[in-house]
């Protein structure tokens, strides 16, 4: 531990060492490895210039905009407005009286792909629970694109961007993928350009129960930092290893797959996405970070996010919540139906997330939900407000604030056309577009994806 | 806190009892299947509804309850739950009974496995879900076991009605139970009926007479024949404890309902097939999530259904057709169909019903989707599924007699962000303070004052 210590200080010095002596390389020049080499390869499907008219729209940075016309063009938002908005030449015009317009809906936490329908054994690739340490494992490449489950999230929910997680039986779970609702033969073909990667990271009782039922640490929640310490310790050195070599180069370090996804933490390329439920467990994890000097990006499951919602906040960490999820194992036992407005109430960002792949079918009647409990509790938020935590917020954790996540001209518009106001168990997708493509149309048939998996069986093709 | 200071006065100077009131006001369902009346009055008398809609007189002399705009409607009942089995479903000794390893199966009996006082109780009686079916999970027989209806009233006498009905794997998991295969599960059930059959001598002497003679096998299909009849004696091929046969000869004479989950079609027809052997049985189909496929022949069975409504994925092998539709398309058919939390936090989340119930609203508006009315879809979530298990003239509506099981909404109660303002079980006014409630005036304000947090209480 001492050692490492000073391993650390040493590192820092020579870095300060190297920038005054002008990085004076001291063997062969450092080459960089590829950081992507399972690139995306999803290409936007081609649309149409589209004029939403009279709809109330939700732009998802918190405005709401009566008779608002939503204007898309070339895969990107291009203007949103009153019904004052001209229209180009040849634009598709879709009439939104008595509907709603949103962000397309995006779900922080799914394992679509990872644990897929049919949930069967030879099926289940969402855990790598082979060793409590496993962040050189990806997620993306236990994604099955024929998982029956994302049509049914794009068409009943509306989600046009997830982010697909390991699970959490791990400290260290692996990566995480972010990829677009978008069919594909590949995993790669889905894959959202330019999305950061995530790291999964677990606290509490499941790391200790995966592994203490097989008689190895972790078997407490102690034993769950400890591990965890040591392995960012390790990390620290090997990050120290790589940043001597690219800044002096020399003998390239001998690559070790894991470390190499704690260095892109360290390094900040790479987005902490921990699963932790308990108000103290996230004070811990919070330290350690500190400790170490990464950021977490969000808590996922965060059941208890309203007990410490002032720390979230000064920390500009997100909390990933269901809205009623409660008393299914001790760490959500006190979980409050609350929790969502009282962390946004806090200032914090809250996120409302499923982990489920039939709950991503409904987020928005999940909002609606946590928006009633906390107008209750005297936390008067609206509608248009409420819609970050459905689409800009995760797109925040995420990373991909800059390209969807809000109706704001240049990005992806990644749309929904909703047959009424989204916030009501009565309403549904009537259409949804992704990077300005028509990928759902409920009076279309043959605008509704059918998986490989569900070709010529019982029911192909039905609604759902 | 002042109100909730209120409430522990109010609880610690009058004991909880029944009382007569009228709500007046409000948009009154019943339940019935019919849609909301606007402006309705219900009139509550010594615990039982005596009447309900647009021009009900109020008795002179009764509490009134002023309802204007709010919704009222019979309390929530879980059409098929686990409901006071479980406080913590998940590495919590001590605190889940929902299912049983050990050596009985049919015979036992949910009954001394109730807690009234679990947390999932409290809460899902504060979402207004005044009744549910409780039903045991299978442990290593295709029998679960004897199952009630209970009541979420805040007392300690939860059970409405015992042993009303046993439960059966007859689907994938008991394919599993039965050690792999669908036609060992069906032997098995043969097997256990036969040896009830034999064990009638056992049975309550309620009965000898009537009932007796309906059980007299009939073997139409001699594929569904094995040995049985005066031959075979019990002592030379036993497979059930006598405790676990003596439960089943109720279930084979017709006096207990026999709830059978089964999602696959084929393995719905399989249980309706089940009448011919069995003709006294009264089957109540639970689940069959491809049901939509084989609608016309379970309506002509005249078997009930409780089904999970929002299943549209092929979670299984079993689940291959699912959609949404199925439960419309079911009524469509003329199927007596109700909802149930089947698989899906059945120990907690049973308040989950009404948002279900709204979504298959939702789908009268989906072009190729089958949906319900409002109105059934209240009724499947109160009086269908009290029906489908002989009890619909005892609760599950706002019809004259029934047990007064109310409940005043904020809103439309198919609607997620409703909530339960005001709850009464048997005309009792129910507490709605929960665990969760707690907490959030606990944590509602967070800086820090003269004493911690433990102290706010």
């Amino acid at each position: 531990m001492i050692r490492a210590l000073v391993a650390v200080a040493t590192c820092t010095f020579a870095l300060a060492g190297c920038a005054d002596f002008g990085g004076k390389p001291k063997g062969p020049p450092p080459v960089r490895f590829n950081e992507d080499p399972y690139p995306s390869t999803y290409a936007r499907y081609p649309g149409v210039p589209t004029v939403i008219r009279h709809a109330t729209v939700f732009d998802g940075e918190g405005r709401r905009i009566d008779d608002g016309t939503v204007l898309f063009a070339d895969g990107a938002v291009q203007a949103v407005g009153g019904p004052e908005l001209a229209s180009p030449v040849g634009a598709v015009e879709i009439d939104g009286t008595g509907k709603w317009v949103t962000p397309g809906v995006i779900d922080i936490h799914s394992h679509l792909g990872d644990y897929p329908s049919p949930g069967v054994e030879a099926n289940s690739d969402g855990n790598e629970a082979t060793s409590p340490v496993r962040p050189e494992v990806w997620a993306e490449h236990s994604v099955w694109p024929q998982d029956p489950g994302f049509s049914r999230a794009l068409m009943n929910g509306g989600v046009t961007t997830l982010q697909i997680l390991p699970g959490s039986a791990n400290l260290f779970g692996g990566r995480s993928v972010v990829v677009k609702n978008v069919p594909a033969r590949t995993a790669q073909g889905m894959k959202f350009p330019g999305a950061p990667y995530g790291l999964k990271m677990a606290c509490g009782e499941n790391p200790k129960r995966v592994y203490g039922s097989k008689g190895t640490m972790p078997q407490t929640r102690m034993g769950n930092i400890a591990v965890a310490r040591e392995t960012w310790i390790k990390a620290q050195a090997y990050k120290q290893k790589w940043d001597k070599y690219y800044a002096d180069g020399g003998d390239m370090p001998e690559r070790d797959l894991a470390m190499d996804t704690l260095m892109g933490v360290l390094d900040g390329k790479i987005l902490v996405q921990n699963h932790c439920y308990r108000a103290d467990e996230m004070a811990n994890m919070i330290d350690m970070s500190h400790e170490f000097g990464y950021k977490i990006s969000a808590f996922h499951h965060a059941v208890e996010a309203y007990k410490i919602a002032d720390i979230l906040a000064r920390e500009g960490i997100c909390s990933a919540m269901w809205a009623d999820w409660y008393g299914f194992k001790m760490e959500a036992y006190d979980a409050i139906k609350e929790n969502i407005p009282l962390v946004h109430n806090a200032g914090a960002c809250a996120i409302v997330h499923s982990d489920d792949p039939n709950g991503i079918q409904r987020l928005n009647q999940e909002a609606a939900k946590a928006l009633a409990d906390g107008r209750r509790a005297g936390i008067n938020i609206s509608d248009e407000v409420a819609w970050e935590w459905l689409s800009r917020n995760p797109a925040k954790a995420m990373g991909i604030l800059d390209k969807t996540g809000t109706l704001t001209p240049g990005k992806m518009a990644d749309v929904v056309l909703w047959n009424g106001n989204p916030f009501s168990d009565y309403t549904r997708p009537e259409r949804v577009w992704i990077d300005g493509a028509l990928m759902y149309d409920a009076n279309d048939p043959k605008r509704r994806p059918v998986s490989d998996f569900e070709l010529g069986q019982p029911g192909e093709g039905d609604t759902k | 806190m002042m109100r909730r200071i209120a409430v522990l006065l109010l609880a610690a100077a009058s004991p909880l009892s029944a009382q007569s009131f009228a709500i007046v006001n409000g948009t009154v369902a019943k339940g019935d299947g019919s849609q909301p009346i606007q402006g309705g009055t219900v009139v509550v008398r010594d615990g039982r509804v005596v009447a309900a809609g647009a021009s009900v007189n109020v008795p002179a002399g009764v509490q009134v309850i002023d309802a204007a705009g709010k919704w009222v409607t019979p309390g929530i009942v879980g059409g098929f739950t686990r409901l006071g089995l479980a406080d913590v479903d998940l590495s919590a000794d001590g605190s889940n009974d929902a299912s049983s390893d050990g050596p009985f199966s049919a015979a036992l009996d949910v009954v001394p496995a109730i807690n009234p006082l679990a947390t999932p109780v409290a809460v899902n009686r504060a979402d207004g879900v005044t009744r549910a079916l409780v039903v045991p999970n299978v442990g290593k027989n295709i029998f679960a076991g004897q199952g009630a209806v209970i009541d979420t009233g805040a007392d300690m006498d939860p059970i409405t009605r015992p042993r009303l009905f046993q439960f059966v794997e007859l689907g994938e998991t008991g394919k599993d139970k039965a050690g792999g295969s669908r036609a060992s599960a069906h032997v098995l059930f043969r097997n256990a009926l036969r040896e009830a059959a034999e064990l009638r001598r056992y049975a309550a002497p309620a009965v000898s007479s009537r009932a007796g003679q309906a059980v007299e096998p009939v073997v139409r299909n001699p594929n569904e024949s094995r040995v049985y009849g005066p031959d075979a004696r019990r002592s030379e091929d036993v497979l059930l404890t006598r405790f676990d046969a003596a439960a089943l000869v109720p279930v084979l004479q017709g006096r207990q309902y026999l709830l059978v989950h089964a999602e696959r079609a084929s393995d719905v027809l399989g249980v309706i097939d089940l009448k011919r052997e069995f003709p006294s049985l009264k089957i109540v189909l639970v689940g069959a999530t491809e049901g939509w496929t084989v609608a016309d022949r379970i309506a002509r069975s005249g078997i009930p259904v409780i089904a999970s409504p929002v299943n549209d994925l092929p979670a299984s092998f079993e689940q291959i057709a699912a959609t949404q539709s199925n439960v419309g398309r079911l009524r469509a058919a003329g199927v007596n169909v109700s909802i149930g939390t089947i698989d899906d936090s059945d120990t907690r989340n049973i308040f989950w019903e009404r948002q279900y119930a709204g979504n298959l609203v939702a789908l009268q508006r989906v072009p190729g989707a089958t949906g319900v009315s409002w109105g059934d879809a209240l009724a499947m979530i109160t009086s269908k599924p009290a029906e489908a298990i002989g009890m619909g003239a005892e609760i599950g509506s706002l019809a004259p007699g029934r047990r007064a099981d109310v409940v005043i909404w904020s809103g439309d109660p198919l609607e997620g962000s409703s909530a339960a303002e005001a709850v009464f079980i048997d005309g009792v006014r129910q507490p709605l303070d929960t665990h969760q409630t707690r907490l959030m005036q606990r944590y509602r304000y967070l800086p820090r004052r003269d004493l911690p947090e433990a102290y706010r209480h």
